[in-house]
């Protein structure tokens, strides 16, 4: 704001005030002489003009600051105000410097005028003619006025001015920053559109499409032209999931903002590519469905190695022919279809000697082999709703899904084994083939598919075991006779730990007087599963087993255990033991050991023990167990021939035999009862009678099982048998019974 | 806003501007119609609007001072608006032609109007970021330049919270500034309060239809944005009661003004 010296007209009149006034900081140089004097007037002027302008504009300066600034302006003032000559431009600048330190409020400038007329002539004396030079000091003040208004709103202009300029340039500069900016935006999406590998196509709801990037077009072979003649829906494939059309629909409504598929589409060319379609939802700002982006994945590579390895993992490499895991796939689909009457058929097949030919020509050879069945069981049986598979080794299995009856699966069976009867040529062997076929065939409700597999292995093991080049078809009784055989074989063991058999015991009865002499110790399984079982049901099977030999251990431990304790109870009444003896304990080696050493651990007398064997078990064998037998003799021990008559007894070699009792089976004490209308019990009578007669020359005594009636009794005692059991005396029962009967 | 931070920000002149309001009432002519139609709407409801601006960029000045006179040499003014009269760089370079300052501002026009009044000062810039995203702000090529993290900084919110409603976590922006800079920055913070004055209920009102909605505060939630500084007295106060100066005379109802004053330091 300052003006250079120069600048200003050398004054030529000097007013006498003029020298009184103080020093001016603003005004310059020229003005210096004409304020010195007044710095009262230039300091009590400027706390006047800051009061009066106070917070009526933003300046930023303290109130201090303030009144420093205006006591500079007022200098300037008083200057214009004193000059001689007289020149009220100074004014200007002071109006042009308010602006500047931002004194703009209109308010500042209404005070600052009056002021200017008031206040600071008053201050100076310039009062109406006061003043000693041209003008009148009014004129003068006047003048001031109107140079400071007029530099003001020049001033004022030029800034509103300048700060309109300078906000329109920077709305300019921003719109054109954000154009660029936006054309920088638009192009970065225009090249992720275009640029991408991802298809990406858009298109509005009602399925028209819009745009497309190059690979959509490269993907589904056609041009932007021809796909935007298309609709969405033209896209539809035969088998999309009926989702995917749904979800397309619930889109386009505004139902949900994206969806994602996998879904075929035909190109151009007719050939099918797989992707993974992902939709999204385009709104407006009302939030209305305005467009649909479809990105698109081309995975039909990948699609197609899936399916490779798919087939590969369902598939045997050698024959080609599905594999065990997709026939289970199939097995269990055939159940989950097959509703309520559906059934189904497994022929389960396994070549005769396949193990020979593998060892004897080569696993070659036998690959080869396996390979020509394969081939001969695919084209004799596969058709619609027949599924050959191998599922290892040399075995096969023919599924027959929606079977009619048991009859379509014996007829399968049939087909195979004529199949298979002509030779299989591999390289220059001539091989004859022939397998065995377990056939299941059945309603697929109340059974699975883990049964079916199960029981055509058991009726493939049937059809071994009958023979080479056979079906067997699943037989539920066998299977289940089989079954709790299997079971019994398995838990006996275990059974004797834990106590589950037990011991009944029958009278023997002395017919001459009816005294009760012994009693035989028959087992019981109390089973926890099938109840209360006879030996019938488990003696066999342990024999088959093994199991005998510890299971009749334990009878003679447990039957010399209550031996001893009626020896104990009842002294020389005490009946003595008899315990049945299988033909494989006969046999065993340690027999003699075991029944001397249960003897002597229970402390019966060898006396009071009786063996029962079976008439095949003393004859016709080998020596060692007439050996045993002999050495049981021996020791006191008496042995009785269980069920004699029943077998082929060679009664001329009885007599070398170290046996003591027979025991008359059953049947022929049958015929003994009285009412016998056909004369049947004549002849029975003379048969037991000639028995007993032979017993008795060989110094045997004779006990009739199965005595049922008194009559029976009386005629057994007439013809002179020693004893007798059966139900007319007692049941088996529990030792209590025993007990009773000697009390 | 959703908008990906790399779009851009579109320039609106249609909508008023508060940086231009302010700017109006501070007597500036850096605004335009539709900016000074909401100013003259606003002033109908609460007369001494002009005054109250006087007044938050009068403690600008005094905060500012204080700082200086405390060593501060580099400023962050966030939501500086328009620059007018007795922005912070004048204040700060009058002391020390070497201070630094720092504006920010989401305005493009307003960024770009400042860019334009501190061409060729080496020592200030302006950012174009949301001052509510501070990692934004302190990450800008603009902050990393002029603002030595190790070196104390005062942090300028002027009438700026109260722009930000609770859900944009003021007092998570307040801390993440804080512990950005070290022991003996400073937070400089004004804040229109709404204590029991409906006419405040209807500037809310009016300033929902700017691009800036407002979020006035009680005085006891004022207070509570400064909680993790050490207040300078005399604490949160009205705009005139911040450390007046000597020669300014004592108002006789600072809370017509409506807006609280807080300077806060570091620990």
């Amino acid at each position: 704001m300052s003006r250079p010296a120069e600048g200003i007209p050398e004054p030529r009149h000097r007013l006498g005030l003029a020298a009184l006034a103080g020093r001016g900081a603003v005004g310059g140089g020229a003005a210096d002489d004409d304020v010195t004097g007044h710095a009262d007037v230039v300091l009590g002027f400027a706390l006047a003009w800051a009061e009066a302008v106070a917070g009526t504009s933003y300046v930023s300066m303290s109130r201090s600051e303030v009144e420093q600034h205006l006591a500079g302006l007022t200098r300037q003032l008083v200057t214009a105000l004193l000059a001689e000559p007289f020149d009220p431009a100074p004014a200007r600048e002071v109006g042009a410097a308010m602006v500047a330190a931002h004194f703009t409020g209109t308010e500042t400038l209404t005070r600052t005028v009056a002021l200017l007329a008031t206040d600071l002539p008053a201050r100076l004396g310039l009062t109406g003619d006061a003043c000693p030079g041209r003008e009148r000091a009014v004129e003068r003040v006047a003048a001031v006025q109107g140079a400071l208004a007029g530099g003001y709103a020049e001033a004022l202009r030029q800034r509103t001015l300048d700060e309109q300029e300078a906000i329109s340039q920077a709305v300019f500069v921003a719109r054109d920053q954000t154009e660029q900016a936006l054309r920088a935006s638009e192009a970065r999406f225009r090249a992720v559109f275009a640029e991408a590998a991802t298809g990406i196509g858009v298109g509005d709801v009602a399925g028209r499409i819009l745009d497309a990037n190059a690979s959509l077009l490269d993907m589904m072979g056609y041009s932007l032209e021809e796909l935007r003649q298309r609709n969405v829906r033209d896209f539809m494939h035969p088998e999309d999931a009926a989702s995917v059309w749904r979800l397309y629909d619930e889109l386009v409504q505004g139902q949900r903002d994206h969806f994602r598929v996998e879904k075929r589409f035909f190109r151009s060319d007719g050939e099918v590519i797989w992707t993974h379609l992902t939709t999204s939802l385009i709104r407006d700002d009302r939030g209305n469905p305005t467009y649909q982006v479809a990105m698109i994945e081309d995975v039909t590579d990948r699609h197609l190695l899936q399916e490779r390895l798919r087939y590969q993992a369902l598939h045997d490499p050698l024959t080609g022919l599905p594999n065990r895991a997709l026939f289970l796939d199939r097995l269990s689909r055939a159940f989950e279809t097959g509703g309520r009457d559906g059934r189904v058929g497994l022929c389960y097949l396994d070549l005769d000697g396949f193990k020979v030919i593998n060892d004897s020509l080569g696993h070659d050879v036998g690959d080869q082999l396996l390979v020509a069945v394969g081939q001969r069981l695919d084209a004799c049986v596969s058709a619609p709703g027949r599924l050959v598979a191998r599922i290892g080794g040399d075995e096969f299995i023919i599924l027959v899904e929606r079977s009619g009856s048991t009859q379509d699966v014996v007829t399968i069976a049939d087909h195979v084994l004529a199949a298979l009867e002509a030779p299989i040529r591999v390289g220059e062997h001539e091989l004859a083939v022939s397998a065995s076929i377990g056939l299941v065939e059945r309603p697929v409700q109340g059974t699975t598919p883990a049964d079916v597999m199960r029981d055509a292995d058991i009726t493939l093991y049937w059809a071994k075991s009958d023979g080479k080049a056979k079906w067997a078809l699943f037989d539920p009784e066998r299977n289940a006779r089989e079954v709790a055989r299997f079971t019994l074989s398995a838990t006996m063991p275990a059974a004797i730990e834990r106590g589950e058999f037990y011991l009944d015991y029958q009278p023997l009865v002395r017919l001459s007087d009816g005294q009760l002499v012994g009693a035989e110790a028959l087992v019981r399984w109390r089973h926890p599963e099938f109840g209360l079982l006879a030996p019938d049901r488990f003696i066999g099977l342990a024999e088959e087993t093994g199991q005998i030999v510890p299971l009749g251990r334990w009878v003679l431990r447990e039957a010399c255990r209550q031996a001893r304790l009626w020896q104990d109870r009842f002294g020389s009444r005490a009946p003595f033991i008899s315990v049945n003896l299988a033909v494989r304990q006969s046999r065993d080696p340690g027999l003699v050991a075991d029944v001397a050493k249960v003897l002597a651990d229970t402390g019966v007398e060898a006396t009071r023990l009786q063996l029962e064997l079976t008439e095949s078990a003393v004859m016709g064998t080998a020596d060692e167990p007439l050996d045993a037998l002999r050495a049981l003799s021996a020791m006191g021990v008496r042995i009785a021939i269980d069920d004699f008559g029943t077998g082929y007894s060679n009664l001329a070699y009885l007599r070398h035999l170290p046996v003591h009792e027979l025991k008359i089976a059953g049947s022929f004490v049958e015929g003994l009862r009285a009412s016998a209308a056909d004369g049947s019990h004549v002849v029975d009578a003379r048969i037991v009678g000639t028995l007993v007669s032979l017993a008795h020359a060989l110094g045997l005594g004779v006990t009739a099982e199965g005595v049922e009636t008194e009559a029976q009794a009386r005629r057994l005692d007439d013809i002179g048998c020693d004893s007798g059991q059966g139900w007319y005396f007692a049941r088996p029962g529990p030792p209590d019974q025993i007990n009773r009967l000697l009390s | 806003m959703d908008r990906p931070t790399w779009a851009p920000v579109e320039v609106d002149v249609e909508r008023p501007s508060a940086a231009r309001v302010y700017d109006y009432w501070l007597g500036g002519s850096h605004n335009f119609a539709v900016d000074r139609a909401l100013a003259e709407q606003a002033l109908r409801i609460v007369p001494e609007l002009p005054e109250i601006t006087r007044a938050n960029r009068a403690f600008l000045r005094r905060a500012v001072r204080y700082c200086l006179d405390d060593g501060i040499r580099q400023f962050l003014d966030l939501g500086s608006g328009i620059p007018t009269v007795g922005n912070v760089h004048e204040v700060a370079q009058a002391v020390d032609p070497a201070a630094r300052v720092v504006y920010v501002d989401n305005d493009p026009v307003a960024v770009a109007h400042s860019r334009a009044i501190l061409a060729g000062n080496e020592h200030a810039a302006v950012v174009q970021a949301d001052a509510c995203d501070p990692d934004a702000v302190l990450a800008a090529p603009e902050t990393r330049r002029l603002i030595d993290p190790d070196q104390p900084v005062a942090v300028l919110m002027m009438a700026l919270l109260h722009f930000v409603p609770d859900s944009g976590d003021p007092a998570g922006i307040i801390a993440r500034y804080r512990n950005a800079g070290p022991s003996g920055s400073y937070l400089l913070l004004s804040h229109g309060t709404d204590a029991a004055d409906e006419r405040r209920a209807s500037m809310k009102q009016l300033y929902a239809r700017s691009a800036t909605p407002l979020a006035l505060r009680s005085p006891a939630a004022v207070a509570a944005l400064l909680a993790g500084y050490e207040l300078v007295p005399p604490g949160v106060v009205y705009l005139p009661e911040w450390r007046p100066e000597p020669a300014d005379a004592p108002d006789p109802d600072p809370s017509r003004f409506g807006v609280l004053a807080g300077v806060g330091r570091t620990p």
